[in-house]
């Protein structure tokens, strides 16, 4: 029973379809299983398959997507009940994203956070032209380990740099890891603008992120 | 198992090259040069088949004068439509003008070995080898004699090869490396022995021969013994005009094709005049030379307008086309072979030409290449995926995926992204890494291409041919190089 229930939410996640994962995850607390195993031994698992399908050439991006929504649907739903039973989710990092201020670039970004959250990160996406002020709040108030920072243009890398500035400025850079990326982003400007990490697609992005928590 | 042959079909595409008015006075230029200069017959049998339908003939020059309308009537024997069968029925071609295939080039001379990366002479082993790589290849849909097995006796060189590519592939062989009677008996034979017997082999032909002319204005002898006697059995003939502007042709476009034209034409209409109905196919590969040094080219503009234009007149004809294409001068597999073999291929195909020759060779079809017969496969494939145009209809708007994501959003999240998704087409060989894991490794297409190569070579198992009829075919090639 309960082994049947973990295949068909692992079978929602491969499937992509946000609207199964959410009815199995409230199927599972009407049941009383504990949303930790649902996560799991459930979600988690489908996952990890598209993952592996995704790196043998199976499956594609929307997939990644997909998959990454229908996770974080079913997580929406048992976050509730794992507050109520006092438990919570072993996550490996928090992570604050944004694109920085004068730059509207949304897609690169969101697709980041998604792979990021997929991959069991908390992920608080501030969306695009993020203030410096507010990067800096939000690493503050959620104790953030890593400020993932976007820029499609070499008029708004400048920001990259103010913002790990503003970091220094207040105190939090030991504790914060700062990770920028972006179209004309390269290796070389973030070296020079001291960032910890550098990628130039989602995927990679999650091994910096998981390099730079030691995880 | 078989593997399934990807040609393209119900093209969305279309090209405008000739109107048919430049059509017809290319078509009546041509009856003209047939009938007031002549073409050259190097061949007793061919003479005689002209003098006997009025043709006026000159037994020293061997050169024959036609009369426009023999010529007319004579192709009009010629069969529209008709298929090229394979040892395997489920790899069978239908030359029906809504196909096009795509074969291995030849006949290359040296290869570069997949293994040491050196240029060497071509020997049988390749041929077999070139010939299980391509029956595991959807892209391949028949083999021409990709390189010559010049450890050899020339006198039988041409039946090793036809039995090292049955031996390795179920699919349909066009050779273009008979070209002597006694070949081409021999190789009747061996295609007879595989269809089982001459009635099944006149139903399904399993053995096309494509023969080359001799321009300006002439033909080879041993070819037009060895065509002759292939359409005798029934088998598919075609005659390639190679004619050059500036060199075996005029320097202008139109000229050379009156030239090449007059070339296939006459040759064409012999074979219906001595075995009426048998199936012909017109074939191509007119270049330009080289002005420097009038050294065959194999690329250019000139050359990509003649790939596109000579199915306008096999059409024209209303008989099949098989059609010089990826033809490069390249070196190696390199710039000049990808704009060289991707441009001649998309001028060939968006006219649907029925078959296009081929894939694998550099240098002028002198040097084969793995990495460059994968990488043309994959041209194909791009090719492939043009010619299938945008489908405009309710489903392909997605009005609704609009609706839903609105401004700002992505479609990553779409069901109807994901029904479509796989429509997008994906390379095998394209670079489209990050910049960092190229640097890392600084592969690409070349490697990959070879390694996908040796890949195939270390695992495929084509479908073997039964050990009797393996012998049958040895014991023919055996009787005739007795006789040498």
């Amino acid at each position: 029973m309960g082994k049947e229930l973990f295949e068909s939410m692992a079978q929602s996640v491969i499937d992509g379809e946000v609207e199964d994962a959410e009815r199995l995850a409230r199927q599972a607390i009407e049941q009383g299983v504990d949303p930790l195993d649902a996560i799991n031994q459930g979600f988690v698992i489908g996952v990890n398959h598209v993952g592996a399908e995704y790196a043998a050439g199976e499956m594609f991006l929307p997939d990644l997507v997909l998959a990454g929504e229908a996770m974080k649907a079913a997580v929406a739903v048992l976050e509730p009940e794992m507050q109520r039973r006092g438990t919570k989710r072993q996550m490996l990092g928090t992570v604050v994203i944004g694109t920085v201020e004068g730059d509207i670039h949304d897609i690169g970004k969101t697709l980041v956070a998604t792979m990021l959250s997929s991959s069991g990160f908390q992920v608080y996406d501030m969306g695009v032209d993020v203030p410096i002020q507010t990067f800096l709040d939000k690493a503050r108030e959620t104790s953030a380990d890593v400020v993932g920072l976007s820029a499609l243009l070499t008029t708004t890398m400048v920001k990259q740099k103010g913002v790990i500035e503003a970091l220094e400025e207040a105190g939090l850079r030991p504790q914060i890891k700062v990770m920028v990326g972006g179209a004309p982003v390269t290796r070389t400007w973030a070296e020079e603008i001291g960032a910890d990490g550098f990628s130039e697609d989602a995927i990679g992005a999650v091994a910096v992120a998981k390099e730079l928590v030691g995880a | 198992m078989t593997s399934k042959i990807k040609s393209i079909t119900n093209p969305r595409l279309s090209l405008d090259i000739l109107s048919p008015e430049d059509v017809q006075r290319i078509h009546t230029a041509t009856l003209d040069v047939i009938e007031t200069v002549g073409v050259r017959f190097p061949s007793t049998r061919a003479l005689d088949v002209w003098e006997a339908h009025g043709a006026t003939v000159d037994r020293d020059t061997m050169v024959v004068k036609v009369p426009g309308q023999v010529i007319e009537d004579a192709l009009k024997q010629a069969p529209p439509t008709y298929t090229l069968a394979a040892r395997d029925a489920a790899q069978d071609l239908p030359l029906d003008g809504n196909h096009v295939y795509v074969g291995t080039d030849g006949c290359g001379v040296q290869v570069i070995d997949i293994h040491t990366g050196e240029r060497r002479r071509s020997v049988l082993q390749d041929v077999a080898d070139i010939a299980r790589v391509a029956d595991s290849l959807e892209e391949i849909a028949f083999h021409w004699v990709a390189v010559s097995a010049q450890d050899r006796p020339p006198h039988t060189r041409g039946l090793h090869e036809l039995r090292a590519i049955w031996e390795n592939s179920t699919k349909h062989v066009q050779t273009e490396s008979v070209y002597s009677e006694q070949e081409a008996h021999a190789a009747v034979e061996m295609a007879a022995a595989i269809a089982g017997g001459r009635e099944a082999l006149r139903e399904r032909p399993v053995l096309s021969i494509m023969q080359c002319t001799a321009p300006p204005l002439g033909q080879d002898g041993g070819s037009l013994d060895a065509a002759l006697i292939g359409a005798e059995a029934g088998l598919p003939v075609g005659f390639m005009t190679m004619a050059a502007c500036l060199t075996t042709g005029p320097a202008t476009r139109a000229g050379n094709l009156v030239v090449g034209n007059a070339e296939v034409i006459s040759a064409t209409a012999l074979i219906q005049l001595a075995y009426p109905g048998t199936p012909v196919f017109y074939a191509a590969a007119q270049t330009a030379s080289d002005l420097r040094t009038g050294a065959y080219t194999g690329g250019g503009p000139e050359d990509f307008l003649f790939g596109a234009a000579t199915n306008v007149l096999s059409d024209f004809y209303d008989i099949p086309l098989s059609m010089g294409s990826f033809a490069t001068g390249a070196k190696e597999p390199n710039w000049q072979a990808g704009i060289e073999d991707s441009l001649s291929t998309f001028m060939a195909s968006i006219v649907m030409s029925d078959m296009l020759l081929g894939v694998g060779l550099l240098h002028g079809s002198r040097i084969w290449s793995f990495e460059q017969m994968l990488m043309d496969c994959e041209i194909f494939d791009l090719v492939y995926h043009m010619m299938q145009g945008i489908v405009v209809d309710d489903d392909t708007l997605a009005l609704d995926a609009i609706r839903a994501v609105g401004p700002g959003g992505n479609f990553l999240t779409q069901k109807h992204t994901r029904k479509h998704m796989r429509d997008i087409w994906l390379p095998q060989f394209m670079d489209r890494r990050s910049y960092e894991a190229w640097e890392e490794k600084r592969d690409g297409a070349r490697e990959w291409a070879r390694q996908k190569a040796g890949h195939i070579l270390a695992t495929h198992q084509p479908e073997p041919l039964d050990p009797q009829l393996s012998a049958e075919l040895e014991r023919i090639i055996a009787s005739v190089q007795g006789k040498a």
